[in-house]
């Protein structure tokens, strides 16, 4: 399977040697074939076909012209409807179009539809989608694949080739876990680079937007694409953004990389500890010097996330109650009955594990036991990051302690599957850019990920050393 | 003073703290660009982020974060640099969030003070423990149709500050002061419209009783009272309803109590056990407040004089009772006319007294008869000085000028005018008045001979008839004098 890239496209559509319907046909008719993956909540080609007539009579130069992309529909969207893979939400047609959509509809691109997640973008396998399962598209016959999560669609879409770049949101791991997953690029940037306007919140505080590509260089371009500051997002950063694409550099010579000792953890399996020291000693090689350094309180980094991102999801999904919105149950002789079949009814088991978590949490007298305790270490995890990079530009880790897991493993098994955010739920604490790239295959020949951790905004060097270990594996 | 009740067994204090909200006067509400103009058709002013439409983020309206502020200072309080909004968690209808957001650890506002005034011209302050910043809810319309409730999402999100004092009142009276002076202070400040009936102002208010000297007693809150005298009503029931309870014998429940404003009477809502646990954690999508002590400072330059300053200074300049002047003071329309009038010419400074008494007896009195406010009062304040300058200047007599003042309200001519044209010139002149008195004497020789026989009270008779005489114009003074002078002759 020869992927195009998407800077290969860009190419080919400003020489002529294609044309933006025959490009989209292409990706329309490989949707079609792949409709068992079931990658996409929504598609619909009227809807693709429309936006390439559109196009067509648009004169004007724009970055992304016809460049077909799969959004997260965890992202609001105008043209689609938006359900968060939720029934609580499902037919649910916004009137407004989140900002990094809206960034992405202003470049010219072309939606080609929502894709798959987690319910609410909580989980790490695609498998609490009320409508159903996404297979990684690296699955072998017979052996059905997880693509991770929760921004499992994107990945998969990706990876199957079924769009040029996908939007996804992180937050304690779920674009660079199913990058790492499905073979793909997976950049989470610093919390604030893109606005969570128009994105269902599952944690505030945590959740980040971000982007999927077949290639570092397109991750670059299209980051570029939907960072930016937004009045309407309080916590939306005012910083230049810098032309990612146009100052990537490969040469990390007289760079220092961190590797932090608190990632080898017991019970990693040896190839994702074969990979991590390959790229280390690749790096090296490019006259990178290595400087071991310490992350002490990287152990209770999970733990913590585990607190923080649930107590804020108990509250950001209070809204979904059957009164303005969405799904309302039928059975409803009082308020009361109405909030508890509206959403007995209308969220997983996933999601009401996640309320019930939050709201103990919360509660007076486990207040101060759990939440606040888990904000002062969150301080603390963020510290650790901050002191570490006085000694190091960027960091490098796995990104997840496995590859590919059989679709229904850990279905029920939580705290299995939450063991899964271990290398990305600390940068995620800590509101840190993170990138992963394919890098080495396990013994079934299936991609593993490699995490690279910059300094927040500074996504550029986190392309750079990405860039560069791309190329060398390459 | 003694601020007891009786009960049937023992005296009682009432102990009563108060928590107002007062909604702030802002043309948006506080985290989000929709109008929070009163008596819009129903969810005409409901943006995407007052409807807790998925995605959307609350953005603090800068303008709120001010009125806070300014009327902290108004307060006497401490305006705390770093604040924090937080939710409030909890599932009503209209409460589309699910959580309001509102401050709990850290307010924008500490501790304050102030103070009332007692007509004997004693004062007492009342602490203030702090003033928060939060959203209001929608309206849930429950009598619009048999079976179903509605909800209007106009209020939802409005500004609010929830003003929170100590508990240091002690009589629904007090009670009732307190929420006025705070009043007032807004509306001075112009940061609430100060309307109870529209619900911009209204009070939980918890009491509770005990004997002198003891430790405080459980408290019961009754919610949400929209007049100072359901307020006073509420407290009095509540509180002869405990001191039943505990000579009785029995123990207060901490409960949270309606008040029903048909009957006078508080009912409970929900006890201790069932009180919410509102899960308060920060607001993640909201960053910390900060406010530097520049910007404060600017917003302290901005604020205009107060009600106590202003007392002061009239008490000072015009030589007023504490009294007086907190009268004159209480609302600021009061105070702009009483300055209006005492500048409209520079004699009336010498006759402060006669000004607030014209202003606040018989100027308020017409009003309330016409149902009607000192804004849009027919008299003018240039046309009231001028009226006390016909009294003070003895051209016309008190008594007349009543009648001057009722001609001038429903005619709106000035006093002026109206004295010229019917003759109401007090009459001066001393061989006038007693040509009259002559007159009187002349006809009345009965009743010459009983007064001069020591039935003193007779003088009134004989000045009524001579005023009938002049009409009422003579001067009661002179009238007075030469009356007696004239009959001590007769002796």
């Amino acid at each position: 399977m020869s992927k195009s890239s998407l800077k290969q496209t860009l190419k080919d559509l400003e020489t002529k040697k294609i044309s933006i319907r025959e490009l989209n046909q292409d990706y329309l008719k490989r949707i079609k074939e792949k409709d068992n993956l079931n990658v996409f909540i929504h598609f619909n080609e009227d809807n693709v076909l429309k936006q390439i007539d559109n196009l067509e009579k648009d004169n004007s130069v724009k970055k992304l012209k016809g460049i077909p992309i799969a959004i997260k529909d965890l992202f609001c969207t105008k043209s689609m409807p938006t359900t968060a893979a939720s029934k609580i939400l499902e037919n649910f047609n916004p009137t407004y179009e989140s900002f990094v959509t809206q960034k992405l509809l202003d470049e010219g691109s072309i939606f080609v539809g929502k894709t798959n997640l987690d319910e609410f973008a909580m989980g790490s396998a695609t498998n609490t989608s009320f409508f159903g399962n996404t297979i990684n598209p690296l699955s072998k016959e017979n052996e059905p694949l997880a693509p991770g999560g929760s921004s499992g669609g994107s990945a998969a879409a990706v990876a199957a080739d079924l769009c040029l770049g996908a939007t996804g949101t992180d937050t304690g791991g779920s674009i660079r876990q199913p990058a790492s997953f499905c073979g793909v690029v997976g950049i989470k940037p610093t919390y604030g680079l893109c606005s969570r306007w128009g994105i269902a919140a599952f944690a505030s505080s945590l959740d980040q937007a971000g982007i999927f590509s077949h290639n570092v260089e397109d991750a670059s371009i299209l980051l570029q694409s939907i960072a930016g500051f937004d009045q309407r997002d309080s916590t939306s950063a005012k910083v230049n953004i810098p032309n990612y694409f146009e100052n990537l550099d490969d040469d990390l010579n007289g760079k220092t990389v961190g590797i932090p000792k608190e990632y080898s953890i017991d019970g990693t399996p040896m190839e994702i500890s074969q990979i991590w020291e390959d790229a280390i000693k690749v790096l090296e090689k490019k006259g990178v010097k290595i400087k071991n350094i310490s992350l002490p309180h990287t152990k209770y980094a999970l733990p913590t996330y585990y607190i923080i991102a649930p107590a804020e999801a108990s509250s950001n999904l209070a809204r979904y109650d059957g009164v303005k919105y969405g799904f309302r149950s039928d059975e409803i002789d009082s308020l009361d009955e109405m909030y508890e079949n509206t959403r007995a009814q209308g969220f997983g088991r996933e999601v009401k594990r996640r309320i019930l978590i939050g709201t103990y949490v919360l509660s007076a007298g486990y207040y101060d036991a759990y939440y606040l305790k888990a904000q002062k270490v969150r301080k603390l995890i963020a510290d650790d990051f901050n002191k570490a990079f006085k000694e190091c530009d960027f960091i490098v880790t796995p990104t997840a302690p496995s590859a590919a897991f059989p679709l229904n493993e850990k279905q029920n098994d939580p705290i299995k599957m939450y063991l899964n955010d271990v290398f990305t739920v600390p940068a995620s604490l800590a509101g840190l850019p993170g990138i992963s790239i394919p890098f080495g295959k396990d013994k079934n020949n299936l991609p593993l990920g490699i995490q690279i951790l910059g300094k927040h905004f500074d996504e550029q060097q986190v392309f750079n050393a990405a860039v560069s270990l791309e190329r060398s594996y390459e | 003073m003694n601020n007891l009740i009786k009960g049937e067994k023992y005296d009682w204090e009432i102990v009563i703290g108060l928590e107002i909200h007062a909604q702030v006067k802002s043309n948006s509400k506080l985290f989000s660009s929709s109008s929070t103009k009163f008596g819009s058709s129903p969810n005409s002013q409901v943006s995407l982020v007052d409807a807790a439409m998925p995605g959307m983020l609350p953005v603090i309206n800068k303008y709120c974060v001010e009125q806070a502020v300014k009327t902290g200072i108004g307060l006497n309080a401490k305006i705390n640099n770093y604040s924090v909004f937080d939710r409030k968690n909890y599932f009503y209808a209209d409460l589309p969030q699910g959580y309001q957001i509102s401050q709990y650890k850290y307010p924008i506002v500490g501790e304050g003070k102030v103070t009332i005034d007692f007509k004997d011209g004693t004062s007492k302050d009342i602490r203030i423990v702090r003033l928060h910043l939060e959203q209001d809810a929608g309206k849930s319309l429950h009598d619009q149709n048999p079976s179903k409730t509605y909800v209007d999402l106009n209020r939802s999100g409005v500004a609010l500050m929830e003003i929170v004092s100590e508990p240091d009142i002690r009589t629904p009276d007090e009670a009732g002061m307190y929420i006025s002076k705070i009043r007032s202070i807004l509306m001075y400040l112009d940061t609430c419209d100060g309307n109870m009936q529209e619900g911009s102002l209204r009070a939980d208010v918890n009491i509770s009783v005990r004997k002198p000297g003891d430790e405080y007693g459980t408290r019961c809150e009754i919610k949400n009272l929209n007049s100072i005298k359901f307020i006073k009503q509420a407290i009095n029931y509540e509180a002869k309803r405990q001191i039943e309870i505990l000579e009785s014998g029995g123990s207060i429940e901490q409960n949270t109590m309606l008040f029903n404003t048909s009957t006078g009477k508080t009912r409970p809502m929900r006890n201790k056990e069932e009180a919410h646990d509102y899960r308060y954690f920060p607001d993640p999508d909201l960053l910390p407040l900060e406010i530097s002590k520049e910007e404060i400072g600017k917003i302290k330059s901005s604020i205009p004089e107060l009600p106590d300053e202003l007392k002061n200074k009239f008490i000072e300049t015009y030589k007023l009772s504490n009294y007086d002047a907190s009268v004159l003071t209480a609302e600021k329309q009061t105070s702009d006319y009483f300055n209006e009038t005492i500048n409209s010419d520079s004699e009336l400074k010498n006759h402060a007294k006669i000004v607030v008494n014209w202003i606040t007896s018989e100027l308020f009195s017409l009003l309330n008869k016409n149902n009607q406010d000192l804004n849009n009062s027919p008299v003018s304040p240039e046309n009231l000085g001028q009226l006390v300058k016909l009294i003070s200047t003895n051209e016309i007599s008190g008594k007349i000028a009543k009648d001057v003042l009722e001609d001038m309200f429903s005619s709106g001519k000035t006093a002026r005018q109206i004295v010229d044209e019917k003759g109401l010139q007090q009459v001066t002149d001393q061989g006038e008045i007693a040509k009259v008195i002559d007159e009187v004497i002349a006809e009345n020789p009965k009743m010459v001979e009983q007064y001069l026989a020591g039935k003193d009270k007779l003088l009134g008779f004989f000045v009524g008839q001579a005023m009938k005489l002049t009409k009422g114009k003579a001067n009661p003074k002179m009238l007075n004098d030469i009356l007696k002078q004239k009959l001590n002759k007769k002796n």
